[in-house]
């Protein structure tokens, strides 16, 4: 039937391969930071494509996964002196178990109750981190700078985070795809089109909606130790911030959700939006204005977003922007 | 074999009686037709026996195997299918990959290449191949019936709930669909048909059952059920159009 | 006992906050999420007709109000009209766009400094109990609110009609109801009664451009607790709450509350997501 990978597949990881090399190759640490960001942007932004947008359940609160997988790597590495190669699979799993038990208890939601409860949920977490002294309570957890001799000094361990950011977002386009062209797949996108109507067709929608919600929720948990272990300490009201939860948000609907492409583009667009407009003076006040607008304008009128809006332009690019 | 067994089926909602004692058997390859007035329960009736909501009281019995309460998904893998009265595209999915679902999801578990191409097949069946690439969103009315017709069929199913599959059809759509139909119950398959359209309806029909206001008011062959009296004054309303109808349809036989 | 009243009172405030959401949600299934700001700015808007004019504060609140109603119609004409019935998610992120940029504007002309507006109107002591009188009057009129929507909605004509179109919004249509004109209204009147709660809470509280979110998530509490569209439901739910941040803090610190909140939130969403009192599914 299908070839194995589709060229749009291999377009978009050479693409996103070629430009993280850059800075590697060019030993530019400025251009690392930018494209870490950018990445990480990528990585979640899919992840959250895989509920959102192929199975049609809005998670507002995404970025508890993240958060948690901060916290559950930071406090492996600072409290037991666990290697990145422990935290992260450990933070992968934490997330994994979070989003099994959540999904058991809110997939049954539907529409906006299920959105609302995924912001609960992470106001919950915030609130509750807030007043664990385990964790680090209202300050959180700090790692000492010792830590980052195990991996040759602070410089090397920066890079060595980069090159596993690439790793992740590599691994999350994959798995985007993969899931989008398989049978599991199917049943996710019969779901988000008519959840009823998916279930007369026998599709087993809790256990489908789970696994895609715990799908959704390794990689963020994942990234999140990378992101704090960069950033050598996390706090709650830092891990837990819902407006990075809604501009993940932006992202996929402003690239197109429900498409593997889509929430690249988003993500990538609106990072490096972001940051070339806070460098204007003007701009940096009038940041959240801007993008409110933009958001506003793509749901009225584009609510398809760029990718989407392309594969009905070009029907025949159709197999390529997928 | 007796593919399904209903037994005493009530249905209520609050205080609301929508079926009351329901009963009837359903032998293989038999096409059953159900209907009454607007509100007599038909498609409730649907609706419990493919698992959207559990009866209030009484059993379900499909090829010998008790089914009451078990989930609409429970069921489409023991080979139920249905077509709902008003049509449910998966719609920003293509034809093709609506017709997969069925295949993938239902009775048989296919694979994704297998799905294919009983998607193929079907969609030929149906008269939807050219559309294969469509997504079903932007079909016509008939094109989507069609569609959920051939989603249902897609998973080969023991039986096939069709609801009002030809209402808003022109007559040369509702003839091909009615030869799709008994194609379909030539492969074995039984089926009951929630239909206004008399003259297909007493056509296609083995037998006959008539709701009306939840309770079953009469159950047979369709010339019994045209000079039936109850039925005609509840439904059929004119005795002489009950006439006509019986004629035409000897006259049509079995075409 | 001094805990409870306290919680009572401002439950009765954040009630009337929670109504104006209940009252969205259930007329035409959107949850605004420019909920918070609209309370900020109705906290602003009586500062500045306070400070800068003078203007007695519960006028201010009422102008703030009436402000908070036209405001409610731009942004359901402008943002919301056109995804009205697409889906739950467009609506989400429109009126989260229309949050954004207020929440922009209001920063660029506010900055993100506290304010606090200055109304004295000393205590009352009844028995073992003190109670600020800004506190009781704010309680007061949130009651009051409350009975006024009570009564519009249920005894006037426009109120019958936004209750048609909550029920049967097609029905409505064609007996001639102009449902636009009705939505437009509900939603002002929604986005009105944010404006009103957010005067009331700044005769009392401090507040800032962002001090809305933490109203918002609590009026998200109190919307589910009280039952989707279900305006005395907001004001029972908003009274419990109350009631839970005063009591809470006597046994445990009082940054447990939020953690106490949101699990109550979540619970309640599964275990009865119509709420205490009924609502709309």
């Amino acid at each position: 039937m299908k070839p194995r990978g589709s060229p749009g597949l291999w377009l978009i990881l050479a693409g996103v391969l070629t430009v993280s090399l850059f800075p590697v190759v060019s030993d530019n640490a400025a251009m690392r930071e930018v494209l870490f960001s950018v990445l990480l942007a990528i990585t979640l932004a899919s992840s959250l494509n895989i509920i959102l947008g192929y199975t049609g359940y809005i998670s507002f609160g995404h970025v508890v996964f993240f958060g948690l997988g901060g916290y559950v790597g930071l406090y492996l590495i600072s409290a037991y002196g666990a290697s990145l190669w422990v935290a992260l699979p450990a933070a992968g799993a934490a997330g994994a178990l979070l989003a099994f038990l959540l999904g058991k208890a809110i997939l049954r939601l539907r529409g906006s109750f299920f959105a609302l409860a995924t912001i609960g949920v992470n106001e919950a977490m915030r609130a509750l981190f807030n007043n664990l002294p385990r964790f680090g309570g209202s300050t959180g957890i700090a790692l000492n700078f010792s830590v980052y001799e195990a991996y040759g000094g602070a410089t090397r361990a920066l890079w060595l985070a980069y090159g596993l950011m690439i790793a992740l977002t590599l691994a999350i386009l994959l798995i985007s795809y993969r899931t989008k062209t398989s049978k599991f797949g199917l049943g996710l996108m019969a779901i988000r089109e008519d959840e009823d109507a998916a279930e007369v067709l026998g599709v087993v929608t809790p256990t489908a909606k789970t696994w895609a919600y715990v799908l959704s929720a390794i990689m963020p948990a994942m990234a999140g130790v990378l992101y704090y272990f960069k950033n050598s300490s996390i706090e709650p009201n830092d891990a837990f911030q819902l407006s990075f939860s809604i501009e993940l948000l932006v992202m996929v609907m402003l690239g197109g959700s429900g498409t593997v492409l889509g929430p690249v583009l988003g993500a990538a667009g609106y990072q490096l939006l972001r940051n070339s407009l806070l460098i204007s003076p003007f701009f940096k006040n009038s940041q959240l204005v801007v993008s409110g607008v933009v958001l506003l304008l793509i749901i009225l009128f584009i609510p398809v977003g760029a990718v989407g809006w392309l594969r009905r332009r070009f029907p025949r690019l159709r197999k390529t922007l997928i | 074999m007796s593919i399904l067994k209903v037994d005493g089926v009530t249905k209520s909602f609050g205080g609301l009686r929508a079926l009351t004692n329901v009963s009837f058997d359903l032998p293989e390859g038999q096409i059953l037709g159900l209907i009454g007035p607007n509100g007599a329960g038909k498609t409730t009736f649907f609706n419990v026996i493919s698992g959207v909501y559990p009866p209030s009281e009484g059993r379900i019995t499909f090829r010998d195997q008790d089914i009451t309460g078990k989930k609409p998904y429970d069921l489409a893998h023991l080979g139920i299918a249905r077509t709902h009265q008003i049509v449910r595209p998966l719609n920003e999915l293509t034809v093709r990959e609506n017709v997969m679902t069925g295949a993938c999801f239902g009775r048989e578990n296919k694979n994704l290449n297998q799905a294919g191409e009983i998607a193929d097949q079907v969609m030929a069946f149906v008269g939807l191949a050219g559309h294969s690439e469509r997504l079903a969103g932007s079909l016509n009315v008939a094109e989507k019936k069609r569609l959920e017709l051939a989603r249902a069929l897609a998973a080969r199913p023991y039986l096939l709930l069709l609801d009002e599959v030809l209402a808003g059809l022109n007559q040369s759509e509702i003839d091909i669909m009615i030869g799709a139909i008994r194609a379909v119950r030539s492969q074995g398959v039984a089926i009951i048909l929630i239909e206004h359209v008399m003259r297909a309806t007493m056509s296609l029909s083995d037998r006959l059952i008539v709701l009306n206001h939840g309770e079953q008011i009469a159950e047979g062959t369709p010339s019994e059920i045209l000079n039936n009296q109850q039925v005609i004054e509840a439904y059929l309303g004119d005795p002489e159009l009950a006439k006509r109808l019986m004629e035409s349809e000897q006259g049509h036989g079995n075409s | 006992m001094q805990y409870v009243v306290d919680g009572l009172l401002i439950g009765c405030v954040y009630g009337l906050a929670a109504m104006g959401m209940t009252l969205i949600w259930g007329v035409m299934d959107v949850i605004n999420m420019a909920h918070g700001v609209l309370i900020a700015l109705g906290s602003f808007g009586m500062y500045l007709l306070f400070t800068n004019l003078g203007i007695n504060p519960y006028l201010g609140v009422v102008l703030a109000g009436a402000g908070g109603l036209l405001l409610g119609i731009g942004i359901y004409r402008v943002a919301i009209r056109r995804v009205l019935d697409t889906s739950h998610l467009s609506t989400l992120l429109a009126t989260f766009a229309v949050n954004m940029i207020l929440v922009g504007l209001g920063t660029a002309a506010f900055s993100t400094n506290p304010r606090a507006v200055d109304v004295n109107l000393g205590s009352l002591t009844i028995g073992s109990v003190t109670v600020q009188t800004t506190r009781l009057v704010a309680a007061l009129a949130s009651i009051l609110i409350a009975g006024a929507l009570y009564l519009f909605l249920n005894r006037t004509s426009p109120g019958k009609f936004i209750r048609a179109i909550t029920n049967n919004r097609n029905a409505a249509e064609i007996v001639g109801i102009h449902s636009q004109r009705m939505l437009a209204l509900s939603f002002g009147l929604g986005c009105m009664l944010a404006t009103l709660a957010g005067g009331l809470i700044a005769t009392f509280f401090p507040f800032s451009i962002l001090s809305g979110d933490t109203y918002q998530v609590k009026s998200f509490i109190i919307v589910v607790l009280g039952g989707l569209g279900n305006p005395l439901g907001a004001l029972v739910g908003g009274l419990i709450l109350g009631l839970l941040e005063g009591i809470v803090p006597a046994f445990l610190p009082i940054s447990w509350v939020p953690v106490i909140e949101f699990v109550l939130f979540i619970l309640i969403l599964i275990v009865k997501p119509t709420g205490l009192f009924g609502g709309k599914e």
